[in-house]
């Protein structure tokens, strides 16, 4: 009896500070939804409730030639351009690394874990004057490019996930005379379903999510990603105090993510769990 | 790692394809651009005038030079306010959710979408919230009769962005100790509930001992996310002349060498950080070795 009561009571504390946690994970979000609907004269009114509440902050978005659908346009090309690099590299390269026997195996895969912690603003530099040379900066090329030379992550987390694949089915396949391409092809890939997808969000989240590359390489509104122009987009509106159509931009850049993670969530937790696997 | 299939003739050729991509960026990308960097490192070049040898006066510089030692600082500043923080709370957190009580799917949501919206989007909405006269965290400081808080004033700006950039980090904190903690084989804590453990003792004597392998990836992820805050500093912390109140070592690489052109001291500053988060690796895999209970 008295052990129930105890459970309840810790259910009870436990509920209570996840709920408050909880207010204020989501309070910003709330926020920036409440702010969005609200009519510009009421911006810094303390309700969460908007009243009255407006569409007008979304029209203005789009009628305030501030180029929103072009940067979300760039935004989306890069990053689709971005997750369709990595993933053919990566899967390529993991499959190699998990599964082939080749010379050199261990100390590649060696190398490339120690690049995961070599901070990449050192490798910024000299991209930026090579992009420069070729003409590029200025143009999204070098911030999809890259994603085509393959990654240490995504290469990781995928080889982690492949060793999970029973190697019966790599042997029961040779018996039958399968090529490497093929076994590549018709058995990791499919299997790999899981760990991909992962890596697809977790790339694509990357990309549309990244700042300090756009700013290096397309720091000009109208001809950069959304990161950039909203980034512009505070010291412009906030001049004329504008917060509210500031809001509704933030709100729709966010949205694809978020919708994203409501249909993906196990994805993204997974391939997390993933990448932290011991090994 | 020793098992593995041995490429046939041609085969050879599909593995140099698929291995192709992943060379190139290796060599070239990766270690490529380290040496480059390193090289540009002892230059002076503003990519305009000619390139000329600098000996190591950028070197000199980041420790005489007192906007780059204001810029070191800053980020262990930083770092030490911002490691210890995701990695409490995220594992409080993940300990709460790991409890067997209903709706945890909701919380995990919840808790896990600020680890999925970009920082520049959420950055703007906290720049409303910690406004001084307009922002709601004020009114509420006020309502409830405390003294409102100039949060991102110059004194403030660091502790406030560390909240923030904490805020954004503990979604993937909890994920990584919830991984850990569920690994714990349940036999450990029905025995303590033989021997009328509580809370507290289970804690500190089953759950903590047992998560350490989760405690030490975590702290290493944290440690290099630490070194490379940038999003939320560069979008709260900005004043007028493109400063910021809180310049870190990345701040002030993308300063050095985008707005003043100053290609050789951004590499400096650049090998700088690097060598402290390799040298922070290693320390961090010493202690693994000692301190870390693997099963």
């Amino acid at each position: 009896m008295n052990r129930t009561k105890q459970k309840n009571l810790l259910d009870l504390v436990t509920y209570l500070l996840l709920i408050a946690g909880g207010v204020l994970m989501l309070g910003p979000f709330l926020w920036m939804v409440a702010t969005s609907f609200k009519l510009p004269a009421d911006q810094f009114t303390h309700t969460l409730i908007p009243n009255p509440a407006t569409l007008e902050n979304f029209r203005n978005l789009f009628s305030f030639d501030l180029n929103f659908p072009k940067l979300f346009l760039n935004s989306t090309i890069i990053s689709l351009l971005t997750v369709i690099g990595q993933m053919l590299t990566c899967a390529m390269a993991a499959f190699c690394f998990a599964v082939v026997k080749f010379r050199g195996r261990g100390l590649l895969f060696t190398l490339l874990l120690v690049t995961l912690m070599i901070p990449e603003q050192v490798t910024l530099i000299p991209n930026f004057i090579i992009f420069k040379w070729l003409h590029l900066v200025g143009t999204s090329v070098p911030l999809w490019l890259p994603a085509f030379w393959g990654g240490a992550f995504g290469t990781f987390l995928l080889r982690q996930y492949f060793l999970t694949i029973p190697r019966e089915l790599v042997d029961a396949a040779r018996v039958d005379g399968a090529s490497l391409w093929q076994i590549f092809w018709r058995i990791y890939l499919p299997l790999g379903k899981p760990a991909l997808a992962a890596l697809a969000i977790f790339t694509f989240q990357g990309a549309w999510n990244d700042l300090l590359h756009p700013l290096v390489y397309m720091p000009t509104v109208p001809n950069t990603t959304l990161t950039v122009g909203l980034a512009f987009f505070q010291t412009q509106l906030t001049l004329g105090g504008r917060f509210t159509v500031l809001m509704a931009g933030a709100l729709l850049s966010i949205l694809p993510l978020v919708v994203v993670f409501f249909f993906a969530q196990k994805q993204f937790i997974e391939g997390i769990a993933l990448s932290g696997l011991k090994r | 790692m020793d098992y593995g299939l041995k490429p046939l003739g041609r085969e050879k050729l599909w593995l140099g394809v698929m291995l192709g991509p992943t060379l190139i960026g290796l060599v070239f990308g990766a270690l490529g651009s380290i040496l480059a960097t390193l090289v540009l490192s002892f230059t002076h070049w503003d990519l305009l005038t000619p390139i000329t040898p600098a000996g190591f006066s950028n070197y000199v510089a980041l420790f005489t030079n007192p906007a780059y030692l204001k810029a070191l600082i800053n980020t262990f500043e930083f770092s030490a306010m911002y490691v210890p923080g995701v990695v409490i709370v995220s594992m409080f957190v993940a300990v709460l959710m790991d409890s067997k009580i209903r709706g945890i799917s909701i919380f995990r949501t919840i808790y896990f979408l600020p680890a999925v919206t970009s920082a520049v989007a959420t950055a703007l909405v906290w720049n409303m919230i910690y406004g001084k006269d307009t922002g709601i965290l004020n009114y509420y400081l006020s309502s409830l009769g405390f003294q409102t808080v100039c949060w991102l004033c110059t004194k403030n700006a660091m502790v406030s962005v560390v909240i923030v950039n904490i805020w954004g980090a503990i979604g993937e904190g909890m994920i990584i100790f919830l991984a850990g903690l569920t690994a714990i084989p349940s036999e450990y804590y029905e025995a303590a509930s033989i021997d009328g453990a509580n809370v507290f003792q289970v804690f500190f004597g089953i759950t903590l001992p047992l998560v350490t392998p989760s405690i030490f990836f975590q702290t290493l992820i944290s440690t290099i996310n630490a070194f490379q805050a940038y999003d939320y500093i560069y979008m709260m912390t900005r004043q007028g002349q493109g400063d910021s109140s809180v310049p870190v070592v990345v701040f002030s690489i993308y300063r050095n060498a985008w707005n003043f052109f100053n290609y050789g001291g951004a590499s400096a500053q650049a090998i700088e950080l690097a060598v402290l988060v390799i040298l922070l690796m290693g320390f961090y895999f010493w202690l693994e070795r000692r301190y870390v209970v693997y099963e």
